[in-house]
């Protein structure tokens, strides 16, 4: 689960990592108001799941609060493209207001689970503001790796060695040394996937600073912080994947027009692929979890329909456990109860499949049976462009 | 022959009471699993389906020499429910459950990694896995049993489904396999493609590999690259979300494309560098064994 930068920045600054004086707002006369008091010069952030925004104009400088007001006035209600939103976009709802501060040095800071350790993993660099996959694929060299282990926490040797990486020194240096560990305790703390401060800013008079602030969280551990769930921002989530996750059903939109319901997620990418091998394209990705019953599949067609550009679906169920007559029983009885127009074509596998294929095909309704996977992509993809 | 699990085999079940975990022990047992013991907390004493129910894991070991766990503890217990397996020193430790919080498996597999340095000998396949087959002699795990044949060809996958898809083109082309493992779709995990390649190699009764990846991390890049060093026997490969978007988590929390690294192509080209058969189709796997085997 993802929270914008003045949610992340509260939580950090609950586990005492340092953060600049802000708050947020929703109206121009608010964010006037916090400017007044943040002294009159202030930063106006747009509050969006998506980063790239300096450069989209998504975050300005305003020298008092009259003109923090017009700024937020602009910026409250625009629809703010960055490389990360696509190309539609997305509303501001929010600004953070916050004290504008005087920079002298910004530096990259991460934490992420290192997957082949199995530990998280602090990453740093001393080029700060830019993404760091770029100064990965420029200069690994660049990057500095400290893998910790959550149960020990991180010791004050290795929060000192990120320290002299970034060459901090002085006042820096020791605040740099509690920052690091505050923020890697609250990163284990939340159960966050994704803690990222870029940049974190060394200011002319030596303080350390998340001047921007990412976080993620493990959507496993969500049950042990209500509090962190309740920050979910549904307006910056496709409402077809909402609508899904309330029936248990994985969906990803895509861009193609072959829509596919599939059984487990490695066979749903790989039935994703083949419609592709096959020269269509797949409208989205979907998994219909391991049981696939009649109300799993008609909540899938739903959803998958509600895509105005699907133009025929592909079902590929490998039955495990589950029996294939009860599947296609299940997949008539979805498409003759939502009246389905577009044409289907169903690949089953599994216990009882020649009876569960007779089914399909006595159905009377515009349902294709398929053998093997290759003539299910082939099948689907032709109705498709027919 | 085969790896890990066999004839001999004897299998307890956390979690054995609740509705999945009973349905799949009797599978399990129908396949010809030796189904020994049963546990949960609080249980102990009872027998269910036949099976005495222990309330905690070491009794059940203690009591019926159970060598193998299979555990379907729901996700907030389930890192609980392997580390008590690792520490009764449970031999072969098949998680099925999906969910458990990453930061939770980084301390189960911690806890398993310092008990082995320490002389254990535990293995942890999964979490989010089907499980672990040696066909005709032991199921551990979710898998249909229908599907599998006795034979020669080890399978490794981190998928579920798609894994019943490989095996399923396998058995039609008349290639058996010798154990078949689903190492699970999370980010930490207790078993690698590596050891699963290590192990094959040492099994005189696997000829060839088929492994069977997704996009996400870097485990099919290190396979690649222990295959190129190590690894003597032929191996196809196909890895799923070629059109997987980046950024996107698809389905796994172990598949998504992030800051650039774990991509389908990346990958592709890794194990193909390694002299790896990789398919573009998932529906070719079992074919392409065939060629590269001269059948």
């Amino acid at each position: 689960m993802k929270v914008h930068e003045y949610q992340a920045k509260a939580i950090l600054a609950r586990h005492g990592v340092a953060v600049p004086r802000g708050e947020v707002a929703d109206n121009p006369s608010d964010v006037r108001e916090i400017a007044k008091r943040l002294g009159g010069r202030a930063v106006v952030k747009a509050q969006i799941h998506a980063g790239g925004r300096g450069k989209a104009g998504g975050v300005k400088l305003a020298k008092d609060p009259e003109e923090a007001y017009e700024i937020a006035r602009r910026m409250i209600g625009m629809t703010l493209v960055t490389p990360q939103t696509g190309p539609q976009g997305r509303v501001v709802q929010k600004v953070l207001v916050e004290e504008a501060l005087d920079i002298d040095r910004e530096l990259y800071l991460g934490i992420t689970l290192d997957r082949s350790r199995g530990l998280p993993s602090l990453m740093a660099s001393r080029s700060g503001g830019v993404e760091i996959e770029e100064v990965a694929a420029r200069d690994p060299s660049a990057i500095v790796r400290e893998p910790v282990d959550p149960s020990l926490g991180m010791f004050p040797f290795q929060a000192r060695r990120v320290a002299f990486a970034l060459g901090l020194s002085g006042d820096s240096f020791r605040k740099g040394i509690a920052f690091f560990r505050a923020l890697f305790d609250a990163y284990v703390e939340t159960d966050a996937s994704l803690a990222e401060i870029n940049p974190l800013l060394v200011t002319k008079s030596g303080d350390v600073l998340a001047l921007d602030a990412k976080m993620n969280f493990d959507d496993n551990a969500l049950f042990r912080h209500p509090e962190i769930r309740e920050m979910r921002d549904l307006a910056e989530e496709d409402p077809l994947e909402i609508e899904a996750s309330k029936f248990g059903l994985n969906y990803i939109k895509l861009d193609g027009n072959v829509g596919c319901m599939v059984n487990g997620a490695g066979l749903a990418m790989a039935t994703m692929d083949l419609v592709k091998l096959a020269g269509g394209e797949p409208a989205n990705f979907l998994d219909v979890g391991g049981g696939a019953n009649e109300e799993q599949v008609q909540n899938a067609f739903r959803i998958i329909l509600s895509d105005r550009n699907v133009r025929a679906v592909l079902i590929n169920i490998f039955g495990g456990i589950m029996r294939c007559d009860i599947i296609a029983n299940g997949v008539v009885a979805a498409v003759r109860q939502m009246g389905l127009s577009i044409p289907v074509v169903a690949r089953l596998e599994g216990t009882n499949v020649e009876l569960g294929r007779k089914i399909l095909r006595e159905s009377g309704l515009r349902i294709t049976p398929a053998e093997g996977l290759a003539d299910a992509a082939a099948k689907a993809v032709e109705a498709a462009r027919a | 022959m085969s790896i890990w699990v066999g004839r001999e085999t004897r299998l307890l079940v956390q979690g054995l009471t609740g509705r999945e975990g009973t349905f799949h022990a009797l599978a399990c047992r129908e396949y010809g699993t030796k189904v020994v013991a049963g546990v949960t907390p609080g249980k102990g004493g009872i027998v269910h389906e036949g099976i005495p129910v222990f309330d905690t894991v070491a009794d059940a070991v203690r009591e019926t020499g159970a060598d193998a766990s299979m555990i379907f503890v729901p996700p907030p217990f389930a890192a609980d429910a392997i580390v008590e397996a690792a520490d009764a020193g449970v031999a072969l430790i098949a998680c099925i459950t999906e969910g458990i919080p990453v930061n939770d498996m980084v301390r189960a597999r911690a806890f398993v990694a310092e008990s082995n340095a320490s002389g254990g000998k535990v293995r942890l396949i999964g979490p989010n896995c089907p499980g672990i087959i040696t066909p005709g002699q032991c199921k551990i795990g979710i898998m249909p049993g229908r599907i599998h044949s006795p034979g020669s060809i080890g399978v490794i996958s981190r998928s579920g489904t798609l894994t019943y898809e490989a095996v399923n083109q396998l058995t039609h082309l008349g290639l058996g396999q010798s154990t078949v493992i689903g190492i699970g779709g999370d980010p930490v995990n207790g078993t690698s493609f590596i050891d699963c390649l290590a192990a094959f190699s040492d099994d005189p009764g696997t000829e060839a590999v088929v492994l069977i990846g997704e996009i996400g991390g870097m485990a099919e890049e290190e396979a690649a690259c222990y295959v190129a060093g190590h690894f003597r026997k032929p191996v196809v490969a196909f890895i799923a979300g070629q059109t997987a978007p980046p950024g996107r988590r698809m389905g796994h929390a172990g598949a998504i494309i992030a800051g650039g690294r774990g991509t389908a192509a990346d990958k592709m080209r890794a194990l193909e560098a390694a002299g790896i058969a990789v398919v573009r189709s998932p529906a070719v796997i079992g074919e392409r064994m065939k060629e590269v085997l001269g059948r």
